[in-house]
């Protein structure tokens, strides 16, 4: 439990988190790691945890009839997965498959939600963390929407 | 009124130059690599850009995406977009293309080469990236032992949207390298990262004040990489953009590639973040 | 520039000033009275000036009307800038053949043209030297606007009357020339006399005031002569408050006038057609049906026609009120910031010519 504690505690994510919220946020992790091609969670599923990504890539992505899996974002090392553990119905609402062999932090989305109902220090603690990744991924897909690399840059995804 | 031919000389009159080889890239972009009739060598700085000439159908601004130190070929990687570059693309080797320039600012290599140097580059941007990355490549040994570092970002549309890409490869393995590279969308099959670019860049490689960026692309792309570095920690005045604008004369007196009170042709293409902040919030400008 | 002593020219010799130009080589261009206007073409004699012609002018008003005297220099400015002389409207750079894949191009010696330029005024004269700012402009002084300048003689004629939409006074270009003329006259009228001070400014008007021996100009028609400059002085009404504009037009982009000018503004281009600084131009790339001969051509053109600034996707500024704002602060604020002086020498053209009457001098004032 200390080694695990000492891991999350050098995830740059929780990196600034008080001992005492730190405390209380590693009692809900374990440390855990799947296979490249395996998928981490699926769409509609219950969101059970939320993911801090050691080692590894993982695609998100819808899957699209006739066409396929569309992957619309990649996260890698270092970096948190999963916000819909935060809010009812609590389902994921898109694929997440490791496109490489994966290390992460898994932490019981049940657990934390239950401290963080009785500690609402740590509860908000947790929200200023989360939210400026959030926003900023948020912002990213906004841009993204312009498709400024298309033929008509800016004009938007389905211009000619 | 005036019939007769007026007095033209260079920079105004077209050098004819010999297309050696054509190349397709992606579905819209190829590169063309001309030569210079009588051979004299052909001296430019990266950024610069010249005006290409399709014979009988029109002058286009391009970047120059060769070898600095290469002064028998130019290099020009160009995006088909309207009639001019669409007639440059069917150009066969052997036959000639006019060519007026180098014009314009270029990158700021002198500073460069004694500082951390972060590279971003969107689409198309990356070709009038490629020649200050071929500077510093050449010179990665004597920066890696000085400890200097070279980061290139690039983002495309789609994996079959990269440019370079065995260069980019090659460039990842010198010393002092990283090469980082995204697109906006993927299929399964792609290994890289999905995202906008500004989502690669976590920290800068070293002492803001000893770092210096350069970014070309989307003028949006751009904007939010400007800000992605300065609120990583970089100074405004070490941030170079690379503006675009209607190009006609490409000396600095036609008028057409006003962006507010500078003419890119002159005072860019490429420009320092502080000159060009005020006016990439004004719309229409 | 050398210093000369003024001459006294009678009005009735003032064909001899033709005779000495043509013997000198010149082409007279000057003012005559066509379609209602007042404006430049080649002339054979003075007959052809407009005596006794000036105009009455205010904001999308010009009006041509007998001054009631015999004054050949009374009028006010007309439409036409001498740009037109210097820069033609059309020309052809350079032609090109094509064939097996090459091309040969031809650029042809600059053509440079032996103009007289009489009746230059003030204004028209800094507007001259405000071009030549930009055509040449290291390290690319133009070929075909060099060698016409070059050529080109120029004869002020003093202003002695100003109209309503006159403000040179503001933008230090008027109402007289003190320097950079060949030759510069001034016309005195009155009840017993009509003749010209005239005073030659390079060794050229020199050249052609020797042909014409003139008599030394007394201390009492020089008097006259100051007397009647005084007087275009006296007359200017309008304005252009320049203190701070600059800042002002350039740091308020999102300024409320602008979508106001929009409204009133057609985006017709008289503006700048009339301007006699506008140097906005365009090249144009022509082949024949063969493909074999190709040329390039070089035209005027205006930044408030709608691709004058387009980039692959579209133009950069689509609105009226952003193409208006382009114009207004270049010539008041980014003229500064590139050739470190105004773009506007003040000469109300613009105020005359906008069909919709926008006052630039008033419009300043709203920021």
């Amino acid at each position: 439990m200390e080694d695990l504690g000492r891991l999350i505690k050098t995830h740059p994510f929780f990196a600034d988190l008080a001992p005492d919220h730190l405390q209380l946020v590693v009692g809900c992790a374990t440390n855990r790691r799947l296979g490249a091609g395996q998928m981490l969670f699926q769409e509609g599923a219950s969101a059970d945890h939320f993911f801090l990504l050691r080692e590894g890539r993982v695609a998100l992505e819808l899957n699209v009839p006739q066409r396929g899996p569309f992957v619309f974002e990649t996260i890698d090392d270092d970096e948190v997965l999963g916000w819909s553990w935060l809010m009812p119905p609590y389902r994921w609402h898109f694929d997440a498959r490791a496109i490489t062999p994966l290390r992460y932090f898994a932490f019981d989305a049940k657990c934390l939600r239950g401290k963080m109902e009785a500690d609402h220090e740590l509860g908000y603690a947790l929200m200023q963390h989360f939210l400026p990744v959030i926003v900023d991924r948020l912002q990213a897909t906004r841009v993204r929407m312009l498709d400024l690399f298309g033929a008509t840059p800016g004009a938007g995804p389905g211009h000619v | 009124m005036s019939e007769a031919p007026g007095a033209c000389a260079p920079p105004l009159l077209p050098e004819a130059w010999t297309l050696r080889s054509r190349r397709d890239d992606t579905a819209d972009t190829f590169t063309l690599v001309l030569e210079r009739d009588g051979g004299t060598a052909f001296r430019f700085a990266p950024g610069q850009f010249n005006m290409l000439y399709a014979p009988g159908v029109g002058e286009m601004a391009i970047s120059i995406s060769g070898d600095p130190a290469d002064g028998t070929t130019l290099t020009h990687t160009i995006r088909a977009v309207g009639a001019g570059t669409r007639a440059l693309r069917q150009r066969v080797p052997g036959t000639q293309i006019g060519l007026r320039g180098p014009f314009g600012t270029g990158w700021p290599m002198a500073r460069a080469v004694e500082r951390h140097v972060v590279l971003v580059a969107g689409g198309i941007g990356l070709a009038p990236l490629r020649p200050a990355v071929l500077a510093l490549a050449a010179a990665a040994e004597a920066r890696a032992a000085a400890g200097l570092t070279t980061a290139l970002y690039c983002g495309a549309r789609t994996p079959a949207d990269l440019l370079y890409a065995d260069e980019l490869a090659a460039w990842a393995r010198l010393p002092g390298f990283s090469v980082r590279v995204t697109v906006d969308q993927a299929g399964a099959d792609w290994q890289g990262s999905v995202g906008l670019v500004t989502g690669l860049m976590k920290a800068l490689p070293g002492d803001p004040a000893r770092t210096l960026a350069m970014t070309c692309g989307p003028e949006v792309m751009m904007r939010v990489v400007a800000t992605r570095l300065v609120t990583l920690g970089l100074d405004e005045s070490s941030i170079h953009l690379s503006a675009e604008r209607n190009m006609k004369c490409a000396v600095g007196s036609c008028g057409h590639c006003q962006y507010g009170p500078l003419f890119v042709c002159r005072d860019g293409p490429v420009l320092p973040y502080p000159r060009l902040a005020p006016l990439l919030r004004v719309r229409e400008i | 520039m050398t210093h000369r002593a003024a001459l006294h020219l009678p009005a009735s010799r003032l064909d001899d000033l033709f005779v000495a130009l043509r013997g000198e080589g010149y082409t007279v261009v000057g003012p005559t009275v066509r379609d209602g206007a007042v404006v430049y073409d080649e002339l054979d004699s003075a007959a052809e000036l407009p005596k006794g012609w000036t105009a009455r002018q205010s904001p999308g008003q010009y009006r041509l009307e007998r001054s009631g005297d015999d004054a050949y220099f009374g009028y006010v400015l007309g439409p036409q800038a001498w740009k037109k002389y210097l820069f033609p409207p059309r020309h052809r750079l350079w032609s090109a053949k094509i064939a097996d894949g090459r091309f040969e191009v031809a650029a042809g010696a600059p053509e440079a043209p032996r103009h007289a330029f009489l009746g230059v005024r003030a204004c028209e004269l800094k507007a001259i030297e405000t071009q030549d700012k930009v055509f040449l402009r290291e390290p690319a002084p133009d070929g075909v606007y060099a060698a016409r300048r070059a050529a080109a003689l120029v004869i002020v004629v003093q202003c002695t009357r100003a109209a309503s939409t006159c403000f040179c006074t503001s933008m230090n270009a008027g109402p007289r020339a003190d320097a950079g003329f060949d030759l510069a006259l001034t016309e005195v009228l009155d009840d017993d006399a009509h003749y010209f001070v005239v005073v030659a400014g390079s060794a050229r008007g020199a050249a052609v005031v020797e042909a014409l021996a003139l008599r030394a100009a007394s201390a009492a028609e020089c008097a006259a002569a100051t007397a009647a400059e005084a007087q275009a002085i006296a007359q200017i009404e309008r304005r252009l408050d320049t203190a701070g504009l600059k800042e002002k037009l350039q740091s308020q982009p999102e300024h409320p006038n602008w979508a106001a000018l929009a409204e009133r503004c057609l985006g017709c281009a008289n503006c700048t057609l009339v301007c006699p600084t506008c140097f906005c131009n365009t090249t144009e790339d022509t082949t024949d049906l063969t493909g074999e001969h190709a040329e390039r051509w070089r035209r005027m053109d205006s930044c408030f026609t709608f691709d004058f600034s387009y980039l692959h996707g579209g133009s950069v500024r689509q609105s009226t009120a952003a193409r208006y704002r382009h114009w207004l602060t270049h010539k008041l604020a980014g003229w500064w910031d590139q050739f470190g002086q105004s773009g506007c020498v003040g000469c109300g053209r613009c105020v005359s010519w906008c069909p919709v009457g926008i006052d630039i001098t008033e419009e300043a004032k709203k920021f």
